[in-house]
């Protein structure tokens, strides 16, 4: 394993995205912040909704925050690396094996959600306070999920990264994303559905479930949850699934 | 420590869409048993063996899809050959990857710079995946920016540099490493003159400190001006190889000259052969006929006369000097830019 060279590909997305800083923040916390405000704030202070929603709805705006930071900053730039303008090719034919490159790309995905999440949470309660009611109760846990969050997103960027034509973007994310989004317990829990029996059976194969739920789990625990243990498990599955199909599809895109 | 490059007996045949600059070749129908659609198979690469020398400069001739750029993604561990083996000096392409990239240095048929950077930040993190250390890769990449004209630019987003100037960025970068094989994948295309002379230059120092180059190309001047040797590859198997100098003396003759007339015959054909100084008379489709010969303007009052008197009148002459285009057309049958 040639860490110099994995070393520096990180720093080369780290100085693109330090270039990018303030279109990237603007892409990664404008929806979020205008969706808090508006559920949050507005819904609740006007009493269109309970006073408790502010803190059921905030575990699941970090979690849709993170699932899309961490799917665009993987899947964008590899479609256009692959597809468009090739500049992947240099890295390619760095001496490393080409898996470190996709690897080296989930890890810099991961980053980017990690910070998207983390960063939503206090400008969300600079936002929502007073009657906000979040607290970490197990940080190891609240680690566990981040983590396993992230890698989700990441590795979900790049099995669609390396799957997608640049044709179908759009399509990616209306199709794909914005159902999973809707049914992935976002902006309510899981067991909001109870009334829905085919529905709440058939959202557990949707990730984004158990980021959201775990996100709950973690932050929100006075509210019902799946038990953590669940979501820490689905979410490790999903991660190990979507790198396997991520690496696979990139070796085909990487060599003819 | 010169490195060669060798390959043994490789075949490449896509089942997809041949990546971009090694599109072309012939398309066969696949011989898939009764799966549900055959897919179109497309043979790139047909038993090429090769050696070439550690200090060589080698060229690659032939037309759009004759395999050139398959051959070298397959060097360059891009191209996952379909049978046969490939070596960088003594390192296996396939097996040995990490280890052959740091012999290597690729210039790309298209520009593949990453435009999230300024030029010579491209330089600098080329070295930093090589592991070349901080003081020494900023040395390097002004050192190069220098020698490629592009230090007043060194320090704009490449998105918008012209064609020659990426080119050159490119090879700079390639560069960067200090690699002992250098491959260029149609250098040359599309720069313009003053650039390709500088290109060539380029291209001979960088072989004077010791180094392998192997280049692919379709223009006859740049390979006759650069390559110690070259071969000539047609549908993925190579028809010639030698320096320029005996490839252009084994076309009989060495001038060609091709002829139309009015009303082609047997006859003329039979006569054109025994004028003096005539080699091969060639006639494909009853029209045209190339004669290779070793004198070429001082025939032609004869051709015509022979013409004359056999009822076919000359309505079109070209004449061309010994050169590689005479070269493939002998050997191919087909001119290189069809």
């Amino acid at each position: 394993m040639n860490w110099k060279a994995f070393g520096a590909m990180l720093a080369r997305d780290a100085h693109v995205a330090r270039r990018n800083a303030i279109q990237l923040s603007f892409q990664t916390f404008l929806q979020p912040l205008l969706f808090v405000f508006i559920f949050g704030r507005v819904m609740v202070g006007s009493g269109y909704m309970p006073p408790q929603y502010k803190s059921l709805l905030l575990p699941g705006i970090i979690a849709i925050s993170m699932v899309f930071t961490g799917i665009w900053a993987v899947a964008m730039p590899l479609i256009a690396e692959f597809q468009w303008t090739r500049e992947i090719e240099d890295r390619l034919l760095a001496p490393i094996d080409i898996h470190w490159i996709a690897i080296e790309k989930v890890i810099a995905g991961m980053i980017q959600a990690a910070v998207a999440g983390l960063v939503v949470i206090p400008l969300a309660w600079l936002v929502l306070r007073p009657g906000l009611d979040i607290s970490i109760h197990s940080p190891l846990e609240f680690v566990a999920i981040i983590l396993l969050v992230s890698a989700f997103s990441a590795c979900g960027g790049l099995a669609l990264g390396c799957s997608m034509n640049q044709q179908h973007i759009g399509l990616m994310f209306s199709m794909l994303l914005t159902p999973m989004i809707f049914f992935g317990c976002t902006y309510y829990p899981w067991s909001a559905l109870k009334n829905f029996p085919v529905l709440q059976k058939a959202v557990l194969i949707n990730p984004i479930v158990y980021a959201s739920e775990g996100m709950r789990a973690t932050l929100v625990p006075q509210f019902s949850h799946l038990p953590t243990l669940v979501t820490l498990v689905a979410l490790l599955v999903f991660d190990l699934g979507l790198l396997y199909i991520g690496l696979r599809q990139f070796d085909k895109k990487a060599i003819s | 420590m010169a490195v060669g490059v060798r390959t043994k007996d490789l075949r490449k045949i896509y089942t997809s869409a041949p990546p971009l600059g090694a599109a072309g070749g012939f398309i066969a129908r696949g011989n898939a048993r009764k799966s549900k659609q055959p897919k179109p198979q497309i043979t790139a690469l047909d038993e090429l063996s090769l050696e070439i020398q550690p200090r060589e400069i080698f060229g690659l001739l032939g037309p759009n899809g004759a395999g050139k750029s398959t051959t070298v993604g397959v060097l360059t561990t891009r191209v996952r050959p379909t049978s046969g083996k490939a070596w960088i000096g003594e390192h296996d392409v396939w097996n040995e990857q990490a280890q052959v990239k740091h012999l290597i240095g690729v210039v790309p048929q298209r520009p593949n710079l990453d435009f999230s950077l300024t030029a010579r930040e491209i330089l600098i993190f080329h070295a930093a995946y090589f592991g070349i250390g901080n003081k020494e890769r900023n040395q390097r990449a002004d050192s190069l920016l220098e020698k490629f004209k592009l230090t007043d630019r060194a320090n704009q987003m490449v998105r918008g540099f012209s064609g020659g100037m990426m080119q050159r960025l490119s090879i700079a970068r390639a560069m960067m490493h200090d690699p002992q094989v250098l491959f260029l994948d149609e250098p040359s295309a599309g720069l313009d003159p003053q650039t390709r002379i500088l290109l060539w230059e380029i291209i001979r120092d960088y072989n004077r400190e010791g180094k392998t180059i192997l280049l692919t190309t379709h223009y006859m001047e740049e390979a006759d001006a650069l390559c110690h040797r070259l071969a000539i590859v047609d549908h993925g198997k190579i028809i010639a190889l030698n320096t320029p100098h005996e490839l252009k003396a084994s076309i009989p003759g060495g001038y060609l000259l091709r002829l139309r007339f009015g009303n082609q015959t047997t006859g003329l054909l039979q006569r054109l052969k025994t004028l003096a100084g005539v080699r091969e008379v060639r006639s494909s489709d009853g029209t045209g006929t190339d004669v290779y010969a070793d004198r070429g303007g001082s025939l032609i009052p004869e051709i015509a006369a022979v013409a004359a008197s056999t009822g076919a009148e000359l309505s079109d002459v070209h004449i061309s000097e010994p050169s590689l285009e005479n070269l493939f057309l002998h050997h191919t049958g087909r001119s290189l830019r069809d």
